[in-house]
């Protein structure tokens, strides 16, 4: 279970880093803390004939803000959110997901780009951001593009990227403690991909309401009518059946699950926030 | 006779592991770790087919000469281990496939380069010209009219099928309750932190081959190696370094083993295999898939009468050596009664070939599932009888004055209180107050339940359970060799394997005992079939009882030896020596036992005159006084939460009681118990390795064979019952693998439990979210069938 052959060149920034995609080889593929891609290197599912570190790209690993957002440089790892070592946009939402990403060891060098690239659609991030209303910003050269989560994911596994673009980072609007927000997710044990998860928040400052399904292998689905939803007005079932028609009939049953009690966390009289 | 002086580091003391050290500290030494100078990395080319007929393996022109098919390997003889029983069917497994292909990853070549991507490099290169047959991929299929066969000379896909019955038809025919339920359990990988690999060389100045590999048994291996490669035994040393972990996953001879040992011999070039999780996941997943339909009797006051089994094993493409194809059938007919009396008996049991990885003994070996299946099943009968699961047991517990005890299929138990194990669990585990909450009701509406298991296991069976079976390897006499160094440190040479044990404890805990040696001035010596005497291994709960009765044993002689240089030396009578704490005593003094190596060796004017001149290195040999084995046991208490919307199961409390006679460490006993009880939640909750149809392996890494992790594994109570079995040299019974067979059975009885109110029960290992969403939808449709 060794990877084939493969160059390697290290980028000092995203522009860098997209420059040498471009450069070196066609099927060329950055790397940052390697937990998806290394695997599937060792495993030769992936077999890129070249590898472009960007986990030290010094643009790609702070955070600064932005005012109104926090922008997240795509190698900030999953450990760093965790830690509090970059401000969270939430409050301490974005802290309480990274916990519960996988292990520890995977956390300290898995990185919040990474995870978007890779599009796992099990993955938290994916789903988090997304109903979190998140864009990536994309580098090619010293060109830059901003993109919306929700249009960024184009299939389980691919995304709207080109070969030499690079997710230099994420931004995430800031929200305050008068919002509230679920993540709610079902995994057979502690640290395993998702086999359901949904999302929910109600953004008063912002008017925004936004109920995600999640791990539905297949990019998430933000739902219609999501104040119909939280109101109780539209029965769950249909909500999923309607948004996820391919699901087994288990996994249907635990996405509605995991949308019930989504709704219960983010709407019940606990404190404001609140889930994890 | 052990001393009147108790020594806090002998038996019985909670000494702290000696071998943590290194291991702590990450400098253990296993085959990974061996670098030799040129060494060469092998990879193999393993099938991607379950069945298939080899029309050709083509080699890279470019990569002939490192490239190597089975008609490379001149003379080397397939792997055949049969068993004596009437009816066996014989296997050979090819070193390397030829001809046909058995099951998914069986090695079809070896390709050997610098390094082992280079060495996968040219594997993938290897074009393969298989002709896909249909596979046996269902064991209860597997003996249907037209299905395929795995070895076309034989009639049908059955390496063995058995019989039994005791009084059956008389048992049953006053039966109040006939209870019948079908039970089934995943194939599983054991998972070892540290997977097989091996490490072959020639050593000139020996002029031997010496093979390095992650065993649990080096001499059999060498057995089995100078078998296969048609070379004397003296021309072979099997080394075993640091095995991380092995739970009879290294219980065996490997395809791997025999083809590096004939590259090494015949090139003179070192060279490795380190088997990765992929291989191991895809191409070993070998354990513990059993089919049950069980049937109990029982009178209206809960009273057993009979149990009546038809068991299905499936053991794979070929028979394993040394275990074979049919012990784990052979184990069910033999222990499906657990520690229960009852007058009738009947099972039958295939032992079903199939288009998957050879079965291997797993840690419990056939008693996590039958455990499983008796369990469950008396709690049917129980339910059935609106008796609580406690009561049932209670009365067909074997009782305590009627130890030892010969049950109906001749096991001998020899000591213990099994009521009062299970009286302490049930106490342990507060049932009433269990009752109570259950009642209440819980408020996020989970569900709670309570279960129990009780199983006795055998360890340290010998010769005359194993000669019955009639396999390659029947266990003897077991033999040990004490050394005292010249400054008065002790060597110990065993033959059986330490891979977790904490064997380099307890044994230097068992000649503390004896020689009042400090278990820190006790070398151990173990996995060198060059520095070792002759053993079977490790395997089976055989350590504590077998090598430390031989290890006991050879100390018991070079005591004498030392107590004779003693009282000469303090003109006492040599009798009337003890030896504690590193000093031979006598009224008229003491002397230490490092003077007394110091005279034998370098002094030895000042020895007696009629010494005994073999001196002070003593080997002998060990046999429990009858080798029918100890029988320790154990009750498993186990309370879950089921939530009824995910199917999901949470561990709330689980409690152990256990009887491992006199405890040589209890700490190490307490460690086993956990390590085995974890695994056996793997079992119940998460282990499988589903194959499809063609039978094609549906997890490739542990994203899709879920292993328990921390968090799933709750805080265990352990609490230790020591009647002391009359066998054993110190009382001590074999406990290495309890813990894993107790928990499958005991957390399906607890979700029974908790499910009770639906009218459902489990009757698939593991019990997954999807397996009990399904019980869920069977319960509404027969309430919406009865509305």
């Amino acid at each position: 279970m060794k990877p084939v052959r493969f160059e390697y060149a290290a980028a000092a920034s995203s522009a860098a880093a997209s420059a040498l995609l471009a450069q070196v080889a066609d099927d060329a593929k950055p790397i940052a803390g390697g937990q998806s891609l290394g695997p599937m290197l060792n495993l030769r599912l992936a077999r890129p004939s070249a590898l472009v570190d960007v986990s030290r790209a010094s643009d790609m690993r702070t955070a600064r803000d932005e005012g109104d957002a926090i922008f997240y440089g795509g190698a900030v790892t999953h450990a760093e959110i965790e830690d509090g070592d970059v401000p969270d946009a939430t409050p301490g939402w974005l802290a309480a997901v990274a916990r519960r990403i996988a292990y520890r060891a995977v956390r300290n060098r898995g990185t919040i780009a990474g995870s978007l690239v890779h599009a796992d659609p099990a993955a938290d991030w994916v789903n988090v951001l997304t109903a979190l209303g998140a864009h990536v910003v994309v580098a090619r050269g010293s060109a830059v593009r901003t993109v919306a989560l929700c249009d960024f994911f184009t299939g389980p596994f691919a995304t709207v990227l080109a070969h030499d673009e690079v997710v230099a980072g994420v931004r995430v609007l800031k929200r305050r403690a008068t919002a509230r927000w679920s993540y709610w997710k079902f995994c057979l044990k502690a640290g395993d991909f998702a086999k359901a998860s949904a999302a929910v928040l109600r953004d008063p400052e912002r008017r925004e309401t936004r109920i995600l399904l999640g791990a539905i292998e297949r990019p998430p689905v933000l739902l219609d009518d999501p104040l119909a939803i939280l109101q109780g007005r539209r029965s769950l079932a249909d909500v999923v059946t309607q948004a996820a028609p391919h699901l087994s009939d288990e996994a249907r049953t635990l996405h509605i699950a995991a949308l019930r009690r989504a709704i219960a966390l983010a709407t019940s009289d606990g404190k404001p926030g609140g889930g994890s | 006779m052990r001393d009147v002086t108790k020594s806090l580091e002998g038996v019985g003391s909670s000494v702290l592991r000696l071998e943590d050290d290194r291991y702590l500290r990450g400098r253990g030494r296993f085959i990974a770790d061996i670098r030799l100078p040129g060494m060469l990395d092998v990879a193999f080319v393993r099938s991607p087919l379950a069945h298939a007929r080899i029309r050709s393996v083509g080699k890279p022109p470019a990569h002939e000469s490192a490239i190597f098919v089975m008609a490379d390997l001149k003379g080397v003889q397939g792997i055949k281990a049969d068993s004596g029983l009437p009816g066996f069917r014989s296997s050979v497994q090819p070193v390397l496939a030829w001809e046909k292909v058995r099951h998914v990853g069986e090695p079809l070549a070896a390709c050997v380069a610098a390094s082992r991507a280079e060495a996968e490099d040219i594997a993938e290169m290897v074009s393969l010209d298989l002709d896909e047959l249909p596979a046996v991929s269902e064991m209860t299929r597997a003996r249907d009219p037209g299905a395929p066969l795995v070895h076309e000379d034989w009639p049908e896909n059955v390496f063995l099928e058995t019989s039994v019955d005791t009084n059956f038809d008389a048992a049953v025919r006053d039966a109040a309750v006939v209870v019948k339920r079908t039970f089934r359990t995943a194939r599983q990988s054991m998972a070892p932190m540290e997977g097989r690999g091996v490490v072959a060389y020639w050593d000139n100045s020996a002029e031997q081959l010496v093979v390095c590999t992650s065993t649990q048994m080096p001499h059999i291996v060498r057995n089995g190696l100078a078998e296969c490669l048609g070379i004397d035994q003296g021309m072979i040393r099997v080394v075993a370094p640091d095995v991380g972990g092995g739970f009879g996953y290294k219980g065996i001879l490997l395809s791997e083993e025999v083809c590096l040992a004939y590259l090494a011999m015949t090139l003179r070039l070192p060279m490795r295999w380190i088997e990765d999780r992929r291989e191991h996941l895809t191409g070993n997943a070998n354990c513990r898939e059993h089919h049950y339909e069980i049937t109990g009797y029982a009178a209206a006051d809960g009273r057993l009468l009979a149990i009546d089994c038809d068991a299905i094993v499936d053991s794979g493409a070929y028979s394993a050596y040394p275990f074979s194809a049919c012990l784990e059938a052979a184990q069910v007919a033999s222990i499906l009664p657990g520690p229960y009396q009852f007058p009738g008996y009947r099972c039958r049991t295939w032992s079903i070939a199939s288009n998957k990885p050879p079965i291997l003994p797993f840690r419990g070996v056939a008693r996590t599932g039958v455990c499983f299946a008796l369990e469950v099943l008396l709690d049917s009968i129980a339910r059935e009888l609106n008796l609580p699961p406690e009561t049932i047991r209670r009365q067909n517990l074997v009782r305590p004055e009627q130890m030892p005890f010969v049950n109906i299929t001749k096991k001998i138990f020899d000591s213990g209180d099994y009521v009062e194990c299970l009286d302490r669990a049930v106490a342990s585990i507060d049932l009433p107050a269990i009752r109570a909450r259950q009642a209440a009701g819980e408020a996020d509406g989970r569900k709670i339940g309570v279960g129990f298991a009780i199983f006795c296991e055998q360890g340290a069976h010998g010769t005359s359970v194993y000669s019955g079976w009639g396999i390659p390897m029947v266990p003897g006499f077991e033999q040990a060799t004490a050394r005292l160094t010249p400054d008065g440190g002790l060597e110990l040479r065993v033959g059986v394997q330490s891979h977790g044990q904490s064997l380099e404890t307890t044994l230097a805990q068992i000649a503390n005992e004896v020689l009042g040696v400090a278990p820190r001035r006790v070398k151990v010596v173990h996995g060198d079939t060059a520095l070792t005497p002759y053993s079977t291994g490790t395997w089976g709960s055989r350590c504590a009882v077998m090598a430390g009765g031989a290890v006991a044993a050879a100390c018991d002689v070079l005591a004498g030896r030392i107590r004779k240089i003693a009282g000469h030396l303090l003109q006492a009578d040599p009798d009337s020596v003890v030896l504690a704490d590193g000093m031979a005593r006598a009224a008229a003094g003491e002397i230490s036992i490092r003077d007394i190596g110091t005279i034998w060796y370098r002094r030895p004017q000042d020895l007696p005159a009629d010494v005994d001149p073999a001196g002070l290195e003593v080997t002998q040999g060990y046999k429990t006084q009858r080798d029918t084995g100890t029988f320790s046991y154990a009750c498993h208490a186990a309370v879950v939460a089921v939530d009824p919307e995910l199917g999901s199961v949470e561990i709330l409390d689980y409690k152990i009681v256990e009887d491992g006679g006199v405890l040589i460490n209890p700490m190490v006993v307490d460690g086993q118990i956990y390590g085995g009880a974890a695994q056996g939640i793997g079992t119940a909750l998460y282990e499988e390795m589903r194959y499809d149809e063609s039978g094609q392996p549906m997890a490739a890494t542990f994203a899709d064979y879920h292993l328990p992790g921390a968090c799933e594994i709750p805080a265990f109570a352990v609490e230790h019952m020591e009647f002391p079995s009359p066998i054993s040299r110190f009382g001590q019974k074999g406990i290495g693998e309890g813990g894993a067979i107790g928990p499958p059975a005991a957390i399906a009885n607890a979700v029974n439990d908790a499910l009770a109110f639906l009218g459902v029960e489990v009757d698939t290992l593991p019990i997954t979210p999807g397996r009990l969403l399904a019980k869920f939808a069977q319960a509404r449709e027969k309430s919406e069938q009865a509305a």
